[in-house]
């Protein structure tokens, strides 16, 4: 394998990143305040949705970004009103928004556009376009740092750089702010948050509503960025590859990173080679490699990850004592 | 906390969520630009008018049985099976190997050996996310979603690559021998002289209320069902009674895998008669809301099933009638019945609670 | 501020009363705490106490009555409002994030500005002054998972104090404490009176109220039955007020007539999922027609002991019953211990002994389901002799109200042990084992309990009895091993030992030979 194509891969691999990345970090949030969320991908789903259809409408990518946002939020408030208000089921709650999605977005897309399932195709500034890097033209010359610069890490969306910066921003929230350590204790012992006289639910609830936002970001990467407008079911499990690399990461901001790149980078393999030969052993099929980013996710959930300890309350909606 | 009877428990609250979910999906029909009071009369037309539509209502609801007491059983054993569909097409392929195979004479022993196969096959499928779960701490809900994604591939590869059709343009099996087809109602009915129009109602359905049946003994009446259900209400209290939870979680998805594999006898061998991608069609996630409505127990599993394929047969002639009404609607149905009888069941379940505690502080 | 004149009482309590649905829990009740005193409150499981704290604590809104907080009167609607008039408390389940910091813990909602930096900073050198002050210390960046309970309720009180309580609240303070913790808590709440802080206690241990408290209420059945000065008042009087009867304090009992060695324990060795060493090499003996007690503060390996020996925790070393060795290499060994005549009451009931949703005559059954008695010919349970098994026992137990198809967990904490003990002791074993009879037990069925078990040890059985309470040990027990972080500390005749001595043992104070 020569450096090009390395770097094609690695540069696939950055694009195939960020939406897994917006959703196991919104993933991170709502469980480390003792909400488990299996609903990332419906959420995603609906927000790439509305990032196209809102998009396609108004001809700016910017609004149809907004209108992710705001769906996926109003999705992240039914599932927290159905386990943080109402105590439900949160499995079940997750369950139901990632069907809700699945239905809604294409019943209302063949209402809206008659185009199917789809929504119409973007372009310009509908859809985001990539940011070139200062400089990335002068130095593309140098030998190795000048592609790795201009071909690899220039030329993203912005949402890329959004979500690869979220990262630190969210490991100094978590760790160094009054938010963080209120956050990541109402996920562990909520009756701690309670006599120290702050409102659990509200916490909760706050938790839930940047998932709901992050996962509108990754939905708007989807339709606006990664592809030019929504197609049905277009999530493909991304959510739920993005919860099982949260609970590789052990539910650690940077860990997830790692984590989503990992997934990512399998992903873009499975792309770059469809019909991958080895030899002596032939030619694997296609549709192994297609499955291999599910058939990954299971191993190494099964293999690798250890003693995954989540947030102790997680999954348990908060009674006070009596 | 307050108790309510059984009654009300297990059949006044699931009913009222389910009505809250119709309504729901009603405001929904008339967001679309409908009447939803039309929408509903097509339906029950469509699914109940004639004695072919009730044919093809009861055949998507043998589907559902078998899917919903896959959840139900699982659930017992506070197992959250959301791998039905892939479970089902693995099944498929089980059913088409007995079927393809074997020249059976007669379908009294194709189905046998078709049942075996159909629940060998689920069977593992299940039982290796109850496994990981177990010894691997692997989270049985993010396992049983990727088994789903993986038995797809596998399937769409087995009828590509294996199994295909040669003379088939499209990926499928080649059609079954006459004696691996499963007799329909009109040719059962036919034989004590009863006239049934032709529809793809065979005696699989039978097979599912026999399922419902065993389901109800195994759960209730017997010992392995005492231990699924002491493991699912508390898993230190069964180690303290001596019941390994490694066994009960093995045992019970196997069982759940198998019910949900059991579909595939009446899609593949009664009705297609051959393979084809995708034999679930989204049955296996319908097993979810209708183990919800049913409360898990096999009557309330039977009758959710048979509103199911209403819904199911009726929208068939709503996406005919009303083309802005399209299939996936079933879809929205779907998710809005699992969110009210399931994440949102407090919503109807505290109020009404708050009342028979009223009424029996008035009696009392 | 400064109202010099007549100082006002610290707490004044008027007319609270609350009641749960048809349960009124605390009814009439009027208090008033002087400023830089303790107070302790008495009473039985389900007097009231914890209620009237929680309302103090704004976890309840009372029905009626008023609070007065240094003579003015305060409305408490939550928790926020209680610590903002100068309320801490320390309840008996500790609310500590287990996985923070000391300090983390400490600024915990009392956090100033977004930033946590100077919060933790300004904690840090308080904690070091209250530490000299009070003898409150412990390490500002310890985790809290890795400390004793001694030093997780220093950071309870530490707590409170950040947030400036004037008047601390304990919830069964001493419940996980050994005897010499529970003496360094006292001097330190000497202390924080001394300084001019308000303390109430509430305890059923009456030692402890005769030991720190300077005024003393007893409640019963959610009154306040008496408010006395401690020096005026004795336990036997105050047992009194607490029950409204004579209490006997001892149980009649005949000395042991002591059979044959039933079990035989040798160098048990248990390391948990974590890679902590919980048994560090436990070896004892039980005879048949003795009680051999398990003395020593909770999480010391107790719970591990009995778990290995009930067949659902792995060990190394070997135990034998009858002198033949039985399987703790594997868990999931419940049906053959009690095969091997092993019968187990375990220590938590609601986790363990009982399946909270199945009905009583399902939860007769539990753990011998699979016996012949209970299965129909076709291998199904036979319901109807689960019925009859259970209405019999209910019967000779006096389980109440006696309605077998009731889900346990309608029946109250000491009718629940009562099902576990007719499910054990009727099963006849060679062996009892028993942790914690009873713990949540009102004091009547206390009584039964403590009856039912010696005439099981007059009819010739072995018991091996695990409590933290030690009164029921020196009451109930013939010998007693005491544990100390995972191994036998010490191990005495119960006759020729005291509280004293057990005491020190279980503080690892005193490694004696037995």
């Amino acid at each position: 394998m020569d450096f090009n194509t390395i770097l094609q891969i690695l540069d696939s691999t950055l694009r195939l990143t960020p939406p897994l990345l917006l959703a196991c970090l919104a993933g991170l949030y709502s469980e480390r305040a003792g909400v488990f969320d299996i609903g990332l991908e419906g959420k995603m789903l609906v927000a790439a949705f509305f990032a196209g259809a809102v998009a396609a409408v108004s001809g700016y990518a910017w609004v149809g970004l907004a209108a992710a946002i705001a769906a996926s939020t109003v999705m992240a408030l039914l599932h927290g009103f159905a386990s943080i208000t109402l105590r439900g089921n949160q499995l079940i709650s997750g369950v139901a928004i990632n069907f809700l999605a699945a239905g809604g977005t294409a019943l209302i897309g063949l209402n809206w556009f008659r185009q199917g399932t789809q929504t119409p195709q973007l372009n310009g500034s509908a859809r985001f376009s990539e940011i070139t890097l200062p400089f990335a033209d002068s130095i593309h010359s140098i030998p190795y740092l000048g592609p790795i610069y201009a071909d690899l890490l220039s030329g993203h969306w912005i949402i890329s750089y959004i979500a690869f910066l979220a990262v630190p921003f969210t490991w100094w929230l978590l760790f160094h702010t009054r938010f963080g350590l209120r956050l990541r204790a109402v996920g562990e012992n909520p009756e701690a948050v309670d006599t120290a006289g702050i409102s659990v639910i509200w916490m909760r609830y706050r938790a839930v509503i940047i998932t709901g936002i992050l996962c509108g970001i990754a939905g708007a990467y989807l339709s606006t960025c990664m592809n030019a407008g929504f197609v049905k079911n277009m999530t493909a499990g991304k959510g739920f590859i993005a919860l099982a690399a949260l609970i590789f990461a052990k539910w650690k901001p940077w860990s997830a990173m790692w984590a989503c790149l990992l997934f990512g980078f399998l992903e873009a393999i499975s792309i770059r080679f469809p019909n991958l030969e080895i030899p002596g052993i032939g030619t694997i099929p296609v549709q192994f490699m297609q499955a291999l980013p599910y058939i990954l996710t299971v191993v190494i959930l099964a293999g690798f990850v250890g003693k995954a300890i989540p947030p102790k309350a997680g999954g348990e909606a908060y009674v006070k004592e009596r | 906390m307050g108790k309510l009877p059984k009654w009300a428990d297990y059949a006044l609250i699931p009913f009222l969520n389910v009505l809250l979910a119709f309504f729901v999906s009603g405001l929904v029909v008339l967001f679309i630009g409908e009447d939803p009071i039309k929408a509903m009369g097509i339906m029950l037309k469509g699914s109940l008018g004639s004695p072919r539509a009730i044919g093809y209502t009861l055949y998507y609801a043998t589907n559902f049985i078998f899917t919903g007491l896959a959840v139900a059983v699982a659930f017992h054993a506070r197992l959250f099976n959301i791998g039905g569909e892939g479970q089902a097409g693995v099944a498929g392929l089980g059913v088409a190997f007995v079927c393809m195979y074997v020249d059976w004479p007669h379908w009294s022993l194709a189905l046998p050996a078709a049942i075996i196969g159909a629940a060998l096959f689920a069977g593992i499928w299940a039982a290796i996310p109850a496994y990981l779960q177990s010894k691997r701490g692997s989270h049985i809900v993010i396992t049983t979603i990727m088994f789903n994604y993986i038995a797809a591939a596998l399937l769409v590869y087995m009828l590509v690559n294996v199994i295909k059709d040669p003379g088939s343009m499209s990926p499928q099996t080649r059609a079954f021998v006459p004696g691996s087809v499963l007799p329909t109602a009109k040719e059962m009915l036919g034989w004590i002289g009863v006239d049934f129009p032709r529809s793809p109602i065979n005696i699989s359905f039978l097979l599912a209320i026999a399922a419902c049946f065993g389901v109800w003994i195994l759960i209730w009446k017997s010992r392995l069902g005492y231990e699924i259900r002491a493991f699912g209400h508390s898993e230190s209290a069964a180690g303290y009674a001596g019941i390994s939870g490694f066994k009960i979680t093995m045992i019970a998805m196997t069982i759940s895998g198998s019910l949900a594999g059991l579909m595939a006898i009446n899609t593949v061998m009664g009705e297609g008669k051959r393979l084809v991608l995708d034999p679930v069609e989204g049955a296996g996630f319908i097993g979810i809301a209708v183990a919800l409505i049913g409360r898990s127990h096999p009557l309330g599993v039977f009758l959710a099933a048979i509103l199911f394929g209403m819904l199911y047969q009726g929208g068939f002639d709503l996406s005919f009638d009303m083309p802005k009404v399209s299939r996936e609607m079933i879809l929205v149905i779907q998710a809005l019945v699992i969110l009210f009888t399931g994440a949102l069941e407090n919503l109807v379940r505290m109020p009404v609670t708050r009342l028979f505690l009223r009424f029996t502080k008035g009696a009392a | 501020m400064g109202r010099q004149e007549t100082v006002a009482p610290a707490i004044e309590l008027k007319g609270i009363s609350k009641s749960f649905g048809p349960v009124q829990a605390n009814k009439d009740i009027s208090i008033s705490v002087r400023r830089g005193s303790i107070h302790g409150i008495v009473g039985e499981n389900g007097a009231g106490k914890s209620t009237l704290m929680s309302i103090l604590y704004g976890f309840y809104k009372a029905d009626s009555g008023q609070i007065f907080i240094n003579g003015k009167q305060t409305l408490i609607p939550d928790s926020q409002a209680a610590i903002a008039a100068g309320i801490g408390m320390v309840h008996q389940h500790f609310k500590l994030v287990e996985n923070f910091t000391v300090l983390e813990n400490v600024v915990l909602g009392a956090e100033e500005g977004q930033r946590l930096g100077p919060s933790l900073a300004k904690a840090r050198a308080l904690l070091v002054e209250l530490a000299r002050e009070y003898e409150l210390e412990v390490d500002p960046d310890a985790v809290i998972e890795t400390l004793s309970v001694g030093f997780q309720q220093r950071v309870e009180i530490l707590k409170a104090l950040y947030r400036q309580a004037d008047i601390l609240i304990l919830d069964e303070p001493t419940g996980v404490l050994t005897p010499s913790e529970a003496d360094h808590l006292f001097r330190i709440l000497r202390n924080l009176r001394d300084q001019g802080k308000t303390i109430i206690m509430i305890t059923h241990k009456l030692r402890e109220i005769m030991n720190v408290t300077d005024t003393v209420s007893v409640m019963r059945r959610g009154q306040m039955t008496a408010t006395v000065h401690t020096t005026d008042t004795n336990p036997a009087e105050l047992a009194e007020l607490m029950v409204g009867r004579k209490v006997l304090l001892r149980v009649d009992k005949k000395p042991a007539v002591a059979g044959d060695v039933v079990l035989e324990v040798n160098d048990l060795r248990v390391t948990d999922s974590k890679g902590v060493v919980r048994l560090k090499g436990i070896s004892f003996q039980v005879k048949a027609g003795e009680i051999l007690g398990i003395a020593g503060v909770a999480g010391n390996g107790q719970s591990e002991l009995l778990e290995v020996l009930g067949g659902f925790g792995r060990a190394t070393g070997s135990v034998k019953v009858r002198g033949t060795a039985i399987n703790i290499a594997s868990a999931a060994q419940g049906r053959h211990r009690r095969e091997a005549g092993i019968s187990h009451v375990p220590e938590d009931r609601n986790h363990l002994g009982l399946i909270m949703d199945f009905a009583a005559w399902e939860n007769m059954a539990f753990g011998y389901h699979h016996e012949p008695k209970y299965i129909r010919a076709g291998g199904l349970m036979d319901q109807a002799a689960m019925l009859d098994d259970t209405i019999g026992k209910m019967e000779r137990f006096d389980i109440r109200p006696p309605n077998p198809r009731l889900n346990a967990q309608s029946f109250s904490g000491g009718n629940q042990q009562k099902i576990v003990l007719a499910r054990e002791i009727e099963h006849n074993p060679d062996i009892l084992l028993i942790g914690q009879p009873t713990r949540g037990v009102d004091i009547g069925a206390i009584e039964f309990i403590h009856q039912q078990i010696v005439a099981l040890r007059d009819a010739g059985k072995a018991i091996l009895l695990v409590s933290v309470e030690l009164d029921e040990i020196l009451s109930l027990t013939d010998r007693v091993a005491v544990m100390f972080d995972g191994h036998i500390a010490g191990e005495r005749i119960t006759a020729e030992t005291d509280e004293k001595e057990l005491g020190l043992l279980m503080a690892g104070m005193m490694e004696g030979a037995a």
